[in-house]
């Protein structure tokens, strides 16, 4: 089982947050910040696990995360999910979110946390791993917006196009979260 | 123009959205709080308009903000508004801000169930799809309990999309309503073989999180994951399945052995690292659980360490990790295998990650021998010394602890070299074991008692040089060890050298700074080498020394006596006051010392930590029992005089012993355990007791850091270093003279052969140092076994033990939402309805509660059986195409025809057992096709039943011994001349699975057996083997499905006939259009199904087989082929049998129990078709009449007044059949209704043919 799902940044900044198990909102920042705290002290090239915090439950748990650019993606999962293959998920929904964003960066998560939580919902449903396929992934997820799409249109083609491009006003080069490759363990593809 | 007031409203109403929240917050960096409560006020402003495009903006920014921890659970009904959009877009904004903020507690939950209902039916697979995520998060009992049924639906949607997501959440709702778990297993173990990927990987999932958490009732499974395990391609699939049978093996030896090969050609095969990993974890926990019988697994011991080491030396640390993970697994059955790569290991903890090198540490443990303890050891210290950060440091400083004291010191041939260990570890500045340290010294002081003059020696050092440990902090943890100096300087002063120097070390005033439990033990034991400095001064002529201690004692004990701390206090004044006494005495020339070392007097023994635990209570001594009167409810707290001192509150406690609440005692076990901690006559059970876990929150203290650049030495104080070139000096020695030994004796016994002493130096020879009497621990008499650790009450999963062979009872389906009330009535409410049948009505109420009562353990005693039984069905596993397991409808008829011993070579030891089983003892024989022929004598046993009251199903005694029987029966006969009206059911079937709620049948007045039946009928037979056909086919319908095509299983047992070894069975049948034998996925229509098993002479065993028929209302019958090579020791040659399968529509039906108040409705109902059959000169009881139609028609008997009984069955596809049989001198005629008419001739014409046949 996957016990929560975190994205935050180099400052602790959390990006998005899925819990698959009830905590209060106080509890879920303090298990942000201390997941924070345990992962952002480890080097660059330390290996990708941590045997569990605190707060969130028991020796059991292990947090499997990965840096890409400004961004943690930390998985708390028990034993019943393989290390490796976590580690590939993680991956597997990066490029997923790299697909979908085109050439995803740390501002497309912070203005469309919605979108991230619906790719993230074809992936893993309710703490287990639903799907790992990307193109299926992409697909259902596109097939949604589409259908999201052609809802509002009808009504809102009158106000502010809803697009998905990302406020970027500064002009500056968004550094994708792709950038740095990671070596995968490729559960997926066989 | 109007177009403009439209676009200026729906501006205003979307003045903010989610990007321009998050924009705002971003732009507002400094009172981010303040912009966010107004924003706050904005979205209630949004919340109350009726536009729900409005209400959903709002929703999503909630979402938003609860991430960053805002509460919003105040905005849930308005969520819930927003879930019920009919718009998509909104729903999914909903149903998220749901996901993310609802739980058990939110009350608006209840309002859902019906929207969530709704959207789980909807047309559009993406509303299913969002309510199904959206519930996985946020499901509760209730909504799991109301919602089951739909979600079951779900799971055979059309659309894979839903079907893996409705698979999926089945294992939430399972941990909501456990009761839902069994209805719907056998549809997820369909799920299993799903054709689609995502919805197989999703049952593989679910099933996998089950297992894991109650392995043993998933052993069934085995063969079904095994199977998936060699076919499947999916490398998350089988991470999964792998990682399963690794929980499954511990419970089955003989699985793991059959896992051995496919595990290993994976691992040889793969090139994906998750799953090579997986694979070698799963083999090394084979390789546990087979390490007890089995030594000849070396080979595969050595791939997983070979695999694991070329994990542990890649460059990329996860592996390493994980390499070192699965190694430390092996090391716990196989150390040689490991310690042969200590190299690599020691190398690890060289290691730059922290992880790594834990890992690395975890495996040191296992890996010292008494020959490599020091060398590990001092390797370690170096690290000790080099370790930058505490963290680490004291794991290091933990682990060399535990790796020293493991299994009673074990490896410990020098305790001088160890203490010198535990002293050079006191330089540790700040670290938070110091306790640890000491524990250790006290422990090693007392339990070695050859070690006590050198530990006393260095104690002394110790508290002479209390300055450098102390620093200047009180939190300094290091300082504990002064604890266990002083009391060990005390305890054994008489190894002292200098009693006077400790003693005035030990009443420095510096000491008034430590810690208040430390000076407490500083003061009594100041009293104790007080007492030896007396008893050595004793004799002498100048009794000046002895009066200068008395001095010192008393200029210096003031100092404590004004303490702050009691206990100090306590101590202090009394020894004070003690010495003021003895100073008197002394100045009168009195000898006091005797008397003072009395005081002390008395060798402490340690005691085992449990050894309390384990005094029997005497008999007739009950600790709940009130030993005063119980206090009187009106006195409340506050008239009990309040405890002043916190010793008095035991006291209280004794007398309301019962009101001690849980809290209350985990409270004092920890204290206890502390103050055993403390306490140096209580020894730790184990090393790893002693681990201190940190407490959350102490990283955030910080800690100062003192760089000292030369590492502390406390002077005059041995290294341990020297102690690893003496140790290693005294055991060359010792080889030298063990040689010489040798060699003398070699010079005696020339002839016998050379010993290797060249050989390495085995842990044997390794003698320690000292003659080492480890002192063990002490247990009461008469102590008790050791107890069970408790499992966790409050696990969720614990409910989810559920024993899943079992059949489905009729009360355990899934509640559906109806219109109309249920037309069955359940068994409990029919049985307390007076109005309707009339036997009970006679019946006084007494006699239904015994009933009930009987009942009772009737289920409980046939729940039991059924647990014996359950391997039968796994038969179907090894069929291709497993089956729902309904099958348990026409369980009863199926488990009679079977030969009681065949139950005991279960079928999972059939799949397990490479060897074929051995031969069934009583093979069913029959030499005529008639169905009803001879069975071995006890399945008639089985068919015999009792007169019985209506709804009385259960059977009462399920016990296959024939002894117990026999007596029952006689019991029986007795009670029926007592009281004819009170019958006592007994129905001796051995296999009465499914009889939970079905319908036995019988007579009143006889006592007459019935004859013997069997289904099954000869198939085919020739001069090699004979098959025979189980004639009442297995039916299974898929619940609530009845559109799909139905399912007949069809059993076959082979019996081989000749002397050779029969093997490559190919069963095949050419198919009909309307009945067709299920082939395996890939299979082309006219391929052969290989049978499963090959049979050596003599030998028979049955098969299953699958066939799905669309229409029911006609009998069929299929020719078909069996293949098959006869192997003699000469020659193999191909033979083939022909046969031809009978359909009957018997077989189509199912014994369905019917309460009579259904029955009556079906009747008046109107739908169905009469029909009517007469049979003349049938010369039985009317009981065994019935019991025919029931065995080999699949009928249950409604109710039954004299020789008249109406009788139900079901079809598969949902056809009533309903009979009622009338029985006058030798006539019998039934008149039948069924709303299928030519089915009802059909079934009225096989049983006129039974009844022609006898």
């Amino acid at each position: 089982m996957i016990k929560a799902i975190l994205i935050f940044n180099n400052h602790g900044k959390p990006r998005l947050s899925k819990f698959y198990e009830h905590y209060t909102e106080d509890t879920e920042q303090q298990i942000i910040r201390e997941t924070f705290h345990l992962v952002s002290k480890r080097d660059e090239n330390v290996c990708n696990f941590l045997e569990g915090g605190l707060l969130i439950g028991g020796s059991d748990n292990k947090l499997i995360y990965r840096h890409y650019a400004t961004l943690y993606f930390v998985f708390c999962v028990d034993s019943s999910e393989s290390e490796l293959g976590i580690l590939d998920l993680i991956q597997v929904f990066v490029e997923t979110l790299d697909k979908c964003f085109e050439n995803v960066c740390e501002l497309d998560l912070i203005f469309h946390m919605d979108k991230v939580h619906n790719i993230l919902a074809e992936m893993v449903m309710g703490g287990m791993v639903l799907e790992t396929n990307m193109s299926e992934i992409i697909t259902q997820a596109e097939a949604q917006s589409k259908m999201e799409k052609s809802e509002i249109c009808a009504f809102l083609s009158l106000c502010r196009p809803l697009s998905f491009s990302v406020p970027d006003r500064t002009g500056r080069r968004r550094p994708g979260l792709l950038e740095l490759q990671h070596a995968p363990y490729r559960p997926s593809r066989t | 123009m109007a177009l403009k007031i439209v676009k200026g409203s729906i501006d205003r109403m979307f003045d903010k959205n989610l990007q321009d929240l998050v924009r705002g917050i971003r732009n507002h960096k400094e009172d981010e709080a303040k912009y966010i409560s107004t924003c706050i006020d904005e979205i209630k402003q949004e919340l109350k308009q009726d536009n729900i495009a409005v209400k959903a903006n709002a929703v999503c920014k909630l979402t938003y903000l609860q991430m960053l921890g805002y509460d919003v659970s105040w905005a849930a009904f308005n969520i819930v508004e927003v879930m019920s959009s009919s718009k998509f877009t909104y729903k999914r904004i909903g149903y998220l801000a749901a996901s993310q903020c609802f739980h058990e507690g939110t009350d608006v939950i209840m309002l859902t169930t019906n929207q969530i209902r709704k959207d789980l039916s909807s047309p559009n697979q993406y509303d299913t799809g969002v309510a199904l995520t959206g519930l996985s998060c946020f499901v509760t009992p209730d909504l799991a309990r109301d919602l089951a049924n739909d979600i079951m639906t779900l799971m055979s949607h059309t659309k894979p999309y839903i079907r893996k997501k409705a698979v999926l959440i089945m294992y939430k709702v399972f941990l909501k309503y456990p009761e839902s778990l069994r209805p719907a297993f056998p549809r997820l173990k369909e799920k299993l073989e799903d054709p689609d990927p995502g919805v197989q990987s999703a049952a593989v999932n679910v099933i996998c999180e089950l297992a894991r958490r109650n392995p043993k009732n998933y052993l069934s499974l085995a063969p079904l994951f095994f199977k998936l395990m060699t076919s499947s391609t999916n490398n998350w699939v089988l991470i999964k399945i792998i990682k399963l049978f690794g929980a499954l093996t511990p419970l089955e030896p003989r699985l793991g052995k059959k896992l051995i090969e496919p595990l290993t050609n994976l691992i040889h095969s793969t090139s994906a690292m998750s799953l090579l990993y997986e694979c070698v974890n799963t083999v090394i926990a084979v390789l546990i659980s087979l390490s007890s019988g089995m030594p000849n697994h070396s080979a595969s011991i050595q791939l997983c360490v070979q695999k694991l080491r070329i994990l542990i030396e890649d460059s990329d640390q996860n592996l390493k990790y994980l390499g070192l993970l699965a190694m430390s697994k092996i090391l716990k059955t196989h150390p040689k295998s490991v310690q042969s790569h200590k190299d690599l290991i020691l190398q690890c903890l060289d290691d730059k990650d922290e992880s790594i090198r834990l890992r690395a540490l975890d495996l040191l443990y296992g890996m010292v021998s008494k020959k490599n303890l020091m060398e590990i050891v001092k390797k370690l210290m170096l690290h000790v010394d080099k370790a930058e950060g505490t963290t680490y440091r004291d794991e290091l400083l933990t682990k060399i602890i535990d790796i020293c004291s493991q299994s009673n010191y074990q490896y410990i041939t020098n305790f001088e070299w160890y203490i010198s260990i535990l002293v050079e570890l006191t330089r540790l500045e700040g670290t938070r074991h110091g306790h640890l340290i000491a524990s250790q010294m006290l422990d090693v002081a007392i339990r070695v008692k050859a070690i006590r003059a050198f530990a006393v020696a260095q104690m002394a050092t110790l508290l002479d040089n209390a300055h450098l440990l102390t620093g200047n902090t009180q939190r300094n943890g290091i300082c504990e060890v002064l604890y266990a100096a002083a009391w060990i300087c005390g305890e054994f002063a008489e190894h002292l050298e200098d009693p006077m120097l400790t003693l005035e070390a030990m009443l420095r005033p510096k000491v008034a700074t430590l810690p208040g439990h430390i000076q407490a033990v500083y003061v009594q034991n100041a009293a104790k080498l007080f007492a030896t400095v007396l008893q050595k001064h004793e004799g002498e002529t100048d009794s000046q020394a002895a009066q200068e201690t008395s001095q010192l004692l008393i200029d210096r004990l003031p100092l404590f006596v004004q303490s702050a701390n009691l206990e100090v206090q306590e101590r202090a004044s009394c020894i004070l006051q003690l010495v003021k006494y003895i100073q008197k005495l002394q100045q009168k020339n009195v000898e006091v010392a005797e008397e003072v070392t009395a005081l002390f007097a008395g060798e402490l023994n340690p005691v085992a930590p449990k050894a309390q635990k384990k005094v029997p209570i005497p008999e007739g001594l009950d600790l709940d029992a009130w030993i005063n009167e119980p206090p009187s409810e009106s006195e409340s707290e506050d008239e009990k005089p309040k405890a002043v001192f916190a010793k008095e509150e035991p006291k209280h406690s004794r007398s309301r012993h019962t009101e001690v609440d849980e809290k209350e005692l985990a409270r004092r076990r920890e204290a206890r355990k502390q103050e055993q901690a403390n306490n140096p006559f209580y020894i730790k059970a184990s090393p790893s007791s002693q681990k201190v876990y940190d407490a959350p929150g102490v990283e955030h203290i910080p800690v100062v850091q003192i760089d000292l650049s030369v590492p502390l030495k406390v002077p005059g104080m041995p290294m341990s270093d020297q102690y690893v070139k003496l140790e290693e000096e005294r055991r060359q020695k010792e080889k030298a003279d063990k040689k010489k030994k040798e060699k003398k004796k070699k010079r005696e016994k020339r002839g016998k052969g050379r010993k290797g002493d060249s050989g390495p130096e085995s842990e044997e020879d390794i003698t320690p140092a000292h003659h080492v009497d480890i002192v063990t621990e002490e247990m009461p008499e008469n102590a008790l076994p050791s107890d069970d650790d408790d499992k966790d009450p409050n696990d969720p999963h614990k409910a989810l033990d559920i024993d899943l062979d079992k059949p489905l009872a009729d009360s355990e389906k899934l509640p559906v939402r109806t219109h109309r009330p249920e037309v069955l009535k359940s068994p409990a409410e029919d049985r307390d309805d007076n109005t309707i049948p009339q036997e009970t009505k006679k019946k006084s109420s007494k006699d239904k509660k015994e009933k009930k009562k009987d009942k009772e353990k009737d289920r409980k005693r046939s729940k039991e059986d059924k647990k014996k039984k359950k391997k039968h069905k796994d038969v179907e596993e090894e069929l291709p195409e497993s089956l729902p397991e309904e099958v348990v409808q026409s369980e009863e008829t199926k488990e009679v025809a079977v030969p009681p011993t065949s139950a005991d070579a279960s079928d999972l030891d059939f799949w397990l057992s490479s060897a074929p089983v051995p031969p069934v003892a009583q093979v069913v024989t029959v030499s005529s096709s008639a169905a009803a022929a001879t069975v071995d004598s006890s399945s008639a046993a089985a068919a015999e039943s009792e007169p019985e009251e209506l709804k009385d199903t259960e059977p009462d005694d399920t016990k296959s011994s024939k002894h117990k029987k026999k007596k029952q029966k006689k019991e029986k006969e007795e009670k029926e001349k007592k009281k004819k009206k009170r019958h006592h059911h007994h129905h001796h079937h051995h296999s009465d699975a499914g009889a939970e709620d079905s319908v036995q049948n019988g007579t009143v007045e006889d006592e007459e057996p019935l004859p013997p039946m069997s289904n099954y009928s000869l198939l085919a037979e020739n001069s090699y083997i004979k098959m025979m056909k189980e004639d009442a086919d297995q039916v299974c319908d898929i619940q609530g499905n009845h559109q799909d095509e139905s399912k007949v299983v069809v059993s076959v047992i082979f019996e081989n006939k000749s002397d050779s070894f029969l093997k490559s069975m190919e069963f095949n049948v050419l198919d009909s259009l309307n009945s067709k034998l299920q082939r395996p996925d890939g299979a082309g229509p006219h391929d052969g199904l290989t049978v499963p098993f090959q049979l050596p002479p003599g030998v028979s065993n049955e098969a299953r087989f699958v066939f799905s028929v669309q229409s029911i209302v006609m009998p069929q019958k299929l020719k078909g082929t069996l293949t098959f090579i006869v192997k003699t020791d000469e020659s193999s040659t191909h033979e083939k049998l022909d046969f031809k399968l009978h359909f009957t529509c018997t077989s189509y039906l199912i014994t369905t129990p019917c309460y009579s108040d259904a029955y009556a409705k079906l009747l008046e109902s109107g739908d169905l078709k009469g029909s009517s059959l007469r049979l003349e000169g049938v010369n039985m009881p009317f009981h065994h009449l019935l019991a025919r139609i029931c065995f080999h028609h699949h009928f249950s008997v409604v109710e039954r007044i004299d020789s008249c009984a109406s009788m139900y069955s079901r079809s598969i596809q949902g056809h009533h059949v309903c009979l009622l049989v009338k029985s006058s001198d030798q006539t019998v005629s039934i008149d039948a209704k069924c709303d299928e008419p030519s089915l009802l001739g059909n079934v009225l014409d096989e049983i006129k043919q039974t009844f022609s046949k006898c």
